[in-house]
Parts: structure tokens; sequence; C-alpha cells
């Protein structure tokens, strides 16, 4: 099926189970019990594990395979944004031009900036990036304010021209962004007992989206292409040596990745039409790096988890306050209660960051290749115990090496 | 287990997923409608506080929550009632909003319109809070409004200067209750003609965006009106260290009166430099050199220490007012935190009670009620004399107080004196002034 071995297509039928299921797996706990704190499943979050994944997957097209470790890849995501936003006001609320535009503004200021930046290697690559994103940010954060919005962030407003909505679409309210109608934050609700599942349209959308984007990922790690990137990362001189110019190959893979973030920036603006410039900042670019190592950078699954894991400490644990840590510990006796609250109080809340550091410490020294090896080294431990008419196998999710 | 099989299951549970998906919608659409948005069920109502808790207005995000809590608990009957008991509208009761006792949501909005709006949305979507209000830089409030708008959740915004939250951005669930830069340059002005006479010539810094770029465009032509020049206006990057090169070309321009257009950690860097380089020290053309610093807050003149002195700016409210709402306020906040509350406090307390006053005497909390309620509502007793709410553009119109930093400062927080209290018609305009041209409220929305 799709053109796929065995092992790749388990795995794409996985993440489809696992994206589909979503609203229900991310909300495992009863509405108004004490751990319904720890639900993710509501659209905004649920949107952005999905659309952050497919930043993440497109990064580690150009850092998983080709080594290349982009430090800003964060602008294309703001290009993406940016274009799609200028689509809604000009052209129309459908997302659908908004998207194609914005892959195609990405990939031309990836053509750009891929071209200048990969004519070094290493950190001198990653320092051209970081300083190309900077730029941008600087720029739309104030010498571009008519294009970009400034600091306020390019927002739609009701005198907007929307050609092809025409005039009488925008009566009184702001049109939201649909597709052919369907409106992307749209949801129905499913109450079973003390649980409520939502499913919104546009979390289905980016979904879609990004199974189709995982796909062609897995086709890319593949592919002969993907073959020859792997090349460049293991050994660029030996690629040389042997009379293979390795440049086509890493620009192409770079523009690949660049049109995959502006395709995230421009899902993003569709599930809420305001691009804003800190969307382009270099902490934004950090951070895609961390989904990919923390989920295992050259993995084909690895920065989806990633991705997932930090957007879910970024919203839930940051949203934890000293009042519900002292719900919590109300069963300790009153000094205890405090100790314990004193103790945590850092790592929750505004402190989410120290947290993610302290489990980004962890992964790095003791699962060099993620969450994936964790959980290969989990699967292994599971079959060996389990049965000992083992095919010989290996329980893992084939790494790029 | 072989190939075919495989897909035969993954194309049955895809078939069942996809038939589920398709008849879920039509069925459930109709489940839990009331009308608007999040309307509060059983015996309590949400709100939601996205304030800054992280990032360089951190400090004013905690005043800001201290306020709220402070809110909740008069609205709920607890403490003494703060203004509650001098505030002109007695639809309040202590006992919650329209029967339901008050409870909260925090947010951090880490002063960024992107992780302000997802901290708002997952207010609305995941916690069902039925009102949205914080924030302590005019891009989160814009970005933050917007973002209600379309959810149909009404929001009270917190610290924001900028012309444009209730002028080009305006929206019609959204409502303003702090003052802006266009009432800081007409309250500012005739008090600077009279300390420093007419004919200045003026240098403006400007941080470079847009509350620098619109606090700029108010002094400007407030200033110029009474006979200013302007030399120069030069718009600084955010964030800036040090400032000093932006300092040295002030003195060779000719200039005797350097405008800061700067806001927290900006503002207390360029004052700084400006009084070591001993500009307050100069004479040019015959005049002492002067500085002005348009938006003055305490916990950015507490920053900048003894460099304050003297220093003329506007503010929206002060603890030393002696008016009975304002006694009673910082009685309350006093009493509870240990020390007096900033003009963020402030108007966060302020638009916490005026929503809940208009949810009680709109009978609802439907936001179009609300907005009803709130568009022309004139109060009075809650610090800042006789109010109103305009129905035009959502801004709430009132007296702006002139400040200037303390020479013999008492305490930590006795750092601004009042100079002058300017009255409302002074700052009063037009709502199609130019300077908040552009935009229009829209309807309110009830949402789903």
């Amino acid at each position: 099926m799709f053109g796929l071995e065995k092992k790749d297509r388990s795995l794409l039928i996985l993440v489809a189970l696992l994206t589909i299921f979503a609203p229900f797996i991310l909300n495992p706990f009863p509405e108004g019990s004490a751990m319904a704190q720890f639900n993710a499943g509501y659209p905004d979050l649920m949107q952005r594990f999905v659309i952050f994944g497919i930043f993440a997957i497109g990064f580690n097209i150009l850092f998983g395979l080709t080594g290349y470790l982009s430090f800003g890849h964060a602008a294309f995501l703001g290009v993406g944004s940016y274009a799609a936003v200028w689509m809604f006001k000009l052209l129309s609320m459908n997302v659908v031009p908004a998207i194609v535009l914005a892959v195609v503004m990405s990939g031309l200021f990836a053509l750009l900036i891929g071209y200048i930046s990969l004519r070094r290697s290493g950190i001198y690559f990653s320092i051209l990036t970081l300083a190309f994103a900077q730029m941008m940010f600087a720029l739309a954060y104030s010498v571009l304010t008519p294009i970009t919005g400034g600091e306020t962030g390019l927002q739609l407003a009701l005198d907007d021209p929307r050609i092809l909505d025409g005039a009488g679409a925008s009566a009184g309210n702001i049109p939201v962004p649909s597709l052919f109608g369907l409106e992307m934050r749209d949801s129905a609700d499913l109450v079973l007992g003390s649980w409520v599942f939502t499913f919104n349209i546009g979390y289905y959308f980016c979904a879609v989206i990004m199974l189709l984007a995982f796909y062609l990922s897995i086709r890319i790690f593949r592919s002969p292409f993907g073959m020859m990137l792997r090349a460049i990362k293991s050994n660029q001189q030996r690629l040389n040596y042997t009379g293979l110019n390795p440049k086509p190959y890493t620009l192409a893979a770079f523009v690949i990745s660049g049109m995959y973030a502006g395709l995230a920036g421009a899902l993003m603006a569709s599930m809420d039409p305001l691009a804003g410039a800190e969307r382009m900042f270099w902490t934004a670019s950090g951070e895609v790096v961390l989904m990919t190592i923390l989920g295992g950078a050259g993995t084909l699954i690895g920065p989806v988890l990633g991705a997932g894991m930090i957007k879910y400490m970024e919203n839930i644990i940051s949203k934890i306050n000293s009042d519900i840590l002292h719900g919590w510990f109300a069963f300790l006796p009153d000094g205890l209660e405090d100790f314990v609250v004193t103790i945590i109080y850092p790592f929750i809340g505004k402190g989410w960051h120290l947290t993610l550091g302290l489990i980004f410490m962890a992964v790095v020294i003791f699962l060099p290749g993620g969450l994936v090896e964790g959980g290969q080294r989990l699967a292994a431990l599971f079959r060996r115990k389990k049965t000992s008419t083992d095919d010989g196998s290996p329980a893992k999710t084939e790494p790029a090496e | 287990m072989s190939k075919s099989n495989l897909t035969r299951r993954g194309l049955l549970k895809t078939g069942a997923v996809a038939g589920a998906g398709v008849a879920l919608p039509t069925y459930l659409s109709a489940a839990g409608h009331t009308g608007f948005t999040n309307a509060p069920e059983g015996n309590t109502v949400t709100l939601g506080f996205n304030v800054p808790q992280s990032g360089p207005y951190a400090d004013e995000g905690a005043d800001e929550l201290r306020a709220y809590e402070l809110a909740v608990e008069h609205l709920n009957g607890e403490g003494d009632g703060g203004m509650m008991g001098t505030f002109s509208s007695k639809a309040l009761q202590g006992n919650g909003i329209l029967g339901k006792k008050v409870e909260y949501v925090t947010g951090d909005t880490q002063t960024k319109s992107d992780a302000a709006r997802a901290s708002a949305k997952s207010m609305i979507e995941k916690d069902g809070a039925v009102m949205i209000t914080g924030g302590s830089s005019s891009g989160v409030a814009v970005a933050v409004q917007a973002l209600c708008q379309e959810a149909g959740i009404i929001f009270m915004a917190g610290l924001t200067h900028s012309n444009d939250t209730t002028g080009k951005d305006k929206r019609a669930n959204g409502f303003r209750h702090f003052f802006n830069s266009y009432m800081s340059g007409a309250a500012l002005a005739p008090v600077l003609a009279n300390a420093y006479g007419t004919d200045r010539k003026a240098y403006h810094l400007t941080a470079d965006y847009n509350w620098g770029y619109t606090t700029e465009e108010a002094i400007r032509s407030s200033t110029e009106a009474m006979g200013w020049e302007t030399v120069a206006a030069v718009k600084t990057p955010l964030a800036q260290g040090d400032f000093s090169s932006y300092i040295a070309p002030v003195l060779q321009s000719g200039a005797d009166t350097l405008v800061l257009n700067h806001y927290g950690g900006d503002m207390v860097n360029s004052l700084t430099n400006a009084v070591q380089f001993g500009l307050r020290d100069k004479q040019v053309n015959g005049k002492n050199f002067e500085i002005v610093v348009p938006l003055y807050s305490r916990l950015m003149a507490k920053g900048a220490g003894a460099n304050v002195k003297g220093i003329f700016g506007s503010t929206n409210w002060h603890w030393s007012l002696q008016d009975e709402g304002s006694k009673a306020f910082v009685k309350s906040f006093g009493t509870k935190y240990g020390f007096p509350p900033s003009q963020a406090a402030h108007t966060c307390y302020v638009q916490t009670l005026l929503y809940a006053d208009a949810v009680e005497r709109a009978g609802s909390f439907a936001p179009c009620a609300v907005v009803e309620a709130l568009e022309g509502f004139e109060f009075d007793g809650m610090g800042n004399g006789p109010t109103l709410y305009r129905a035009e553009d959502h801004q709430c119109f009132k007296d702006v107080l002139v400040v200037k930093g303390k020479e013999n400062p008492t305490s930590e927080f006795d750092i601004l004196e009042i100079v002058e209290i300017t009255p409302v018609a002074q700052v009063t305009y037009e709502p199609d002034h130019p300077q908040f041209a552009g935009g229009a409220l829209g309807d309110c929305n009830n949402g789903a």
C-alpha cells in the first residue's frame, strides 16, 4: 500500500490512528476531576501538536538527513504565516490559496537564504541561518511594520478587500478562515458520562495535512535522494572526491524543509488568523531543534513526539499555579504541605522551562537517540521477556543511520 | 502477520472511524447550545486572568494578578468590599455575579502575542472562561481582543496605552478602562508649556514599535500645537540595554528638551543614560535642559531611582489620590498585601468590577447584553472621578493625572507626586480623530 515497506506502512497507520483518536487519547481524565488539569484534548492544543509536528518533520528532513543544523527555521514559519494572513486579507477566507501562497513564499525565501548559507557547513552554517532569521525578525518587528503589523502582528480587519468573498460576507463581523464553507473553529462535543471529547474541524484538517506531510517525509527518507542526503551527512568530503556535487542536494533539502515550515506557518494562521513577529524570534528556531533532538533526530516519528512533548509542557505544565498545587496536597499536614509545594513550585507554572531543561538533559545523556530510542529499548525489553521464539527482526522504527 | 491481513484491518478501522466522524457532528451539533460561548453552568462562573508572569513586564503582571484576586474576593463577598462600597452603581451584591460564585484561571502572556493568544484560547476552550482580562502591552491587548471577538468572549483590557487598542484595532467585544497616548499628550502639553515655556525644541527618542509610534505622534502634535518645535525623532530598537549612542547626538542637535517615548526597562535605561550624560545640568538656548517621560508607572520610577526626580509624565491613577474610591481600594489592597497598588493593579481591579456590574445590570452573561450594558455607561467612585465608557470606541473617558518625580521620596512607593489632575473635557477627542482613524468596532459577537 502507498509504495511503502511493511514497517513504514505500520508506522504510518499507527500515526494515523493516533491523530484520528487524539481527542480521546488526550482527554483521559473526566471533567471536573483534579486530574482534568492534565487533559490536553482541547482544539487549540491539539492543533498545535500537529502543526508543530509538521514543522519538526520538515526540520528533520534537513537536520536528520544531512546533518546541517539550521538555527533560523522559524523565519520560514513566520514567512508562511504572513503570506497566509495576507491572502486572507486580500483574496479570500478560504485556507487553500493561503496555504499555497505560504508554501511558495517560504520556498522562495529558503532558496535565497539556503543558497547563501549553504556555502558554509557546520557551525558557520548555523550562525548564518541564525543571522538571517534574526534579520528577518527585526525587519518584521519594526522596519516593515506596514507589511507585517510590527509588534502588534498582522491582523484581519473588517474593511479588508477579500476580493473573492465579496463585500456581503463580512457584514458586522470579520469572517473566520474556512475550507469551502467548513469553518476551522467549528467543533462538536461528545459527552460520555463525565468525559467531554471535542472534535474540531480545524484539528482534523491539520491532521490530514500532517499525515500527508508525514507520508511525504517517509518517501523522501526511503528514496535515492534521501540516501544521497545521508551520504552528505556521513562524509561530505568523500562524496566530493567521488565526483558528486553535494550542493544541489543540500539546497533541495533546505528548500523542502523551509516549505514544510511555511506550511506549518500557514496552518497556524488558518487556525488563528494572526501573524506575529515573535514567531520568527531565535527562541522559536531553537524550539524546533529541541523538538527534533528530544524526539530523536533522523527518525521518522521522533520529531512529532518531541513537538507534542514540548507543546504539552508549554501549555499544560505552565498553567499549574500554586493554588492548584495547594489543592493537590491539601491532604498533607499544614507544614508538610507547604514544604512539598515549595519544592515543586519552581518546576511548574512559569518554571516549566526548568522542567523541560531537566528532561532534555536526561534524554540527551541517557537516551541519545531521543524518545524513540527510549521506546525501542522498552520494546526490546518487552519482547525478550515475552517470547523466546523471537523472529530476529529488530524492534525499532529504523533510525536514519 | 501477512501483508493483506494488515491492510484489511487498517481499511476496516479507517472506514469505521470515517463513518463515526461523519455521523458525530450531525448528532452532536445541537448539544449544549445556550446562545453564547461558555455560558456558565452550575453555580460558578469562570473568569480568565491573562497576565505577563514572565518576561519584561512580569512585575506588573504580578501586581495585576494581586488586584484580580482582590476583586474576586470582593465580588464573592469576602474581605472589606473595597471599591464596591464607593462604586456609583449598586447592582453588585457581594454574592458573586448573578448569584454565581466567581472562580478564575490564570495564564502567562509572556508579553508575546502568540503566547498570549494560546493562553487565552486554552482558557476559552479548556477552562470555559466567559471573560478574559489582563495584559501589560498593547500588542498583546490588540491580539487577545481580536481573538475574543472571534470566539464570542468579552475582553476587558488591562494596561494598554497605545491609541490603536480603541483606535484602528478596536473590537465590539473589547473594552479599555486605561487611558491612551492621545490623552497623555493632551494632558501633558499645557503643564509642560507652563513649566518650560512655549518655545522649546524637542528631541524624541521613540521605542521602535507600535506603542512608541502612537505615543510619539500624540506628544508631537500636542506640543507642536502650543508652539514647540520637534528637532528630530529617532527610533530606538526595543530592549536596547545601553542608549548612550542615541543620547550623545541629542546635545549636538540644538534641542533643549528630550522626550523619551519608552516604557518599562527601556525607559529605565534611557533615562539613566541621559542623566549620566549630564543632560539635565546643561544649558541650551539659554534654558535648562529638560527630560519628559510621557507614560509613567511606579515600577518604572522605582527602577530608575533618583533619576526621575523632577521629571514630568502622565499616569492613569496614583495611590495617593484622596477620593473615597481610591482610598477604599488602597486600604483593602494594602491590608491584604502590605503595600499600595500600582496603576496596572487599579485598572485591572476596576475592569473586573465593571464587567461584573454590567452582567448584573444586563441580567445575563451573554456578550452582546454585556456590551449593551457597558456602552455609554457613566459611573463614579472608582478613583478617577466621573467616567464614561464611550459607545463609539469602548474607551473610558476620565481625568488624567500629570505627575512628577518626587524630590524627597519618603518610601520606595512614594516616588511620584501629582502635579495636576487634567479634567476629562481637555482629553476628550472625537471618535474619528486622525490618530484613531481606520478600523471599525463591528458587531458584538455572542459566539456559538
